[in-house]
């Protein structure tokens, strides 16, 4: 198992090379002049457009500057903002760890809850429940999460004063021990209930999927002649079996949203990674872009990793090919 | 005359009139169809027929194990014992299949296993209380060598007929009074399909349980077989032992699978003599 850790870790770092070549790349081809995009809408004297060009090596040739990209990389030298004026790597170890709190909290309801809805419909397939949950689901998923992160805003925050409209903490709090806890719990519940609730009912429909062809799978046939109880067959052999195809697809999700779920952190002003790229982007700042995107790719191919890890551990015969 | 008197006494297993009507496409699939089916205590009782026949689905229904399938009509009686089947409780039908009721074998032993339990496990899970030592002294009965090291093994670890073995291994655990065991052979090699059948027939031996094998060679059934039932078209056109019916086939499809069945051996026994210096 190490060794197969290691031999993807081995596969990812030219894939990781590839995916800051690309995006390095594409942030060239852009339009829009960085030096304007710096001052705003004054006009740019010409001297201070030379020294910006020569401290950047903004007239460098592309290979050159992709070159010395990469061998500050490996220094853990991510640039400097000179739009948020601090280094890019202080800006992705501050924003970073909000949108971790936001998918992890997401995720904590998101997959229990779509494992339990997927279970109650999966095996009561075409009955009333069923079809109760599976329309509900798919009207509920229908509905873009940035979408349902507004209406809950205007419905639960502007309308009842239940939560905050948006942020992640009050402007001054002096909250101390649970109240500071129970300040950001009231902060965090309408970005993460959104969030759980578009990723839950995915987790739900292909649950559901797969509880109905666990279902029709021979052992299950076995189980039912060796005597068990209908629970204990869900138990011991619906659960973890049908549980499979969810780890792909929650991980796949898990990475992805670590990324940062950039609608939603728009729409709840959440400060996170999905807020700073958007910030990054409009104002030409490159170094964050690209750091925002090497964090991403990061993120993704380690929890594709660890997908791939907890398959096996699921799986023997993953096990065995590995 | 209600049905339940028409019982034969001493009859482990009596089925009388039982069909089984599938709904398939909005048409009905007469699956089983009227047939009347006996197993004494101890007995070897084959069912034949070709696929589609119904043979199968005749033995799900009576353990009452049928697939997830959309059924027009469910008649007849089933006695097992002093239970009557078709109304028995789901209770009543789990514990028959935990203790002294009937279990069952399938022809597919690699789906019918667990990919992600081990084998001790599955074992164990059909006992009252899951005993390791029980588990590999069921292991060992049916002739798999290293028991231990095939209890801590997942099937895809195992060969072919070490799978069907672990299958009885289950079926066995709950000490059966009937076993029924479909097709138990179809998807082994040659060889395997000896070894699995000799051990049928020394289990058979050795505990003395009812064995109602489903198949369509009939080369098994002269084997093992104290009486035959001939199936074709969801209904059962002949029974008898299975010497009367071999050697004097009353219904014509009957004599046909005896010719056919005679005829591939010759063939196998000219194409012998002719390879032979």
């Amino acid at each position: 198992m190490a060794r197969f850790i290691l031999m993807r870790l081995m596969h990812s770092i030219p894939l990781l090379i590839a995916i800051i070549a690309l995006i390095l790349l594409m942030l060239q081809l852009i339009p829009g002049d960085p030096v304007q995009a710096m001052v705003g809408d004054y006009p740019v004297s010409p001297a201070f457009r030379e020294a910006i060009t020569k401290q950047y090596h903004l007239d460098d040739p592309f290979p050159t500057r992709l070159l010395s990209y990469f061998t500050n990389l490996v220094q853990g030298d991510f640039g400097y903002s000179y739009q948020f004026q601090r280094p890019v790597l202080d800006l992705i170890l501050t924003h970073a760890p909000r949108t971790i709190l936001l998918t992890v909290t997401g995720f904590a309801f998101a997959i229990p809850v779509g494992i339990l809805i997927g279970l109650i419909s999966g095996t009561t397939p075409n009955r009333r429940t069923d079809h109760l949950v599976t329309t509900a689901s798919l009207l509920v998923y229908a509905i873009p999460s940035f979408w349902l992160g507004q209406i809950l805003v205007l419905g639960l925050s502007v309308k009842l004063g239940w939560f905050p409209t948006q942020g992640m903490q009050p402007m001054i709090s002096r909250a101390q021990g649970f109240d500071w806890f129970l300040e950001r719990v009231h902060y965090i519940a309408l970005p993460a209930l959104a969030f759980a609730v578009h990723e839950g009912t995915r987790f739900a429909r292909i649950m559901r999927a797969s509880v109905i062809d666990t279902l029709s799978q021979g052992y299950i046939m076995t189980a039912r002649a060796k005597g068990l109880s209908r629970s204990s067959i869900i138990r011991k052999h619906v659960l973890r079996n049908s549980s499979l195809p969810l780890v792909t697809i929650a991980g796949y999700a898990f990475g992805t949203a670590l990324g940062g779920a950039v609608l939603l952190e728009t729409v709840f002003a959440w400060p996170g990674l999905g807020l700073l790229f958007v910030q990054a982007v409009r104002m030409r700042d490159n170094m964050t872009v690209v750091a925002v995107v090497i964090f991403a790719a990061i993120a993704i191919i380690l929890i594709n990793l660890i997908v791939d890890v907890l398959y096996a551990l699921l799986d023997p015969r993953i096990r065995s090919r590995a | 005359m209600s049905s339940f008197q028409s019982q034969k006494p001493n009859m482990l297993l009596d089925v009388c009139n039982l069909k089984v009507h599938l709904a398939v496409d909005g048409k009905t699939v007469r699956a089983v169809d009227g047939v009347d089916f006996a197993v004494a205590p101890g007995e070897v009782v084959g069912i034949v027929g070709e696929s589609g026949s119904g043979k199968s689905t005749l033995a799900r229904a009576i353990i009452q194990l049928m697939p997830n399938v959309a059924i027009a009509e469910l008649s007849g009686t089933i006695r097992f014992n002093d239970a009557d089947l078709m109304t028995a409780s789901g209770t009543v039908l789990r514990r028959l299949r935990r203790q002294n009721g009937f279990s069952m074998i399938f022809q597919d032993p690699l789906g019918y296993l667990n990919p992600t339990q081990k084998v001790g496990r599955q074992i164990a899970e059909a006992l009252d209380n899951s005993d390791d030592n029980r588990v590999l002294a069921l292991l060992h009965e049916v002739g798999l060598p290293k028991p231990h090291q095939v209890a801590r093994s997942y099937p895809h670890e195992l060969s072919g007929g070490m799978r069907q073995r672990v299958m009885i291994a289950i079926a066995l655990a709950s000490e059966p009074a009937l076993l029924f065991a479909d097709e138990p052979t179809t998807s082994l090699d040659a060889t395997v399909q000896r070894q699995v059948l000799d051990t049928l027939r020394r289990l058979h031996k050795s505990r003395g349980m009812a064995i109602a094998i489903i198949t369509h060679d009939l080369g098994v059934i002269a084997e093992l077989c104290d009486r035959v039932y001939v199936m074709r078209g969801g209904k059962a056109v002949e029974s008898g032992t299975v010497v009367d019916v071999f050697e004097t086939p009353q219904h014509p499809y009957t004599a046909e699978l005896i010719r056919l069945s005679t005829r591939h051996l010759q063939v196998a026994q000219q194409g012998a003599q002719r390879a032979a210096p």
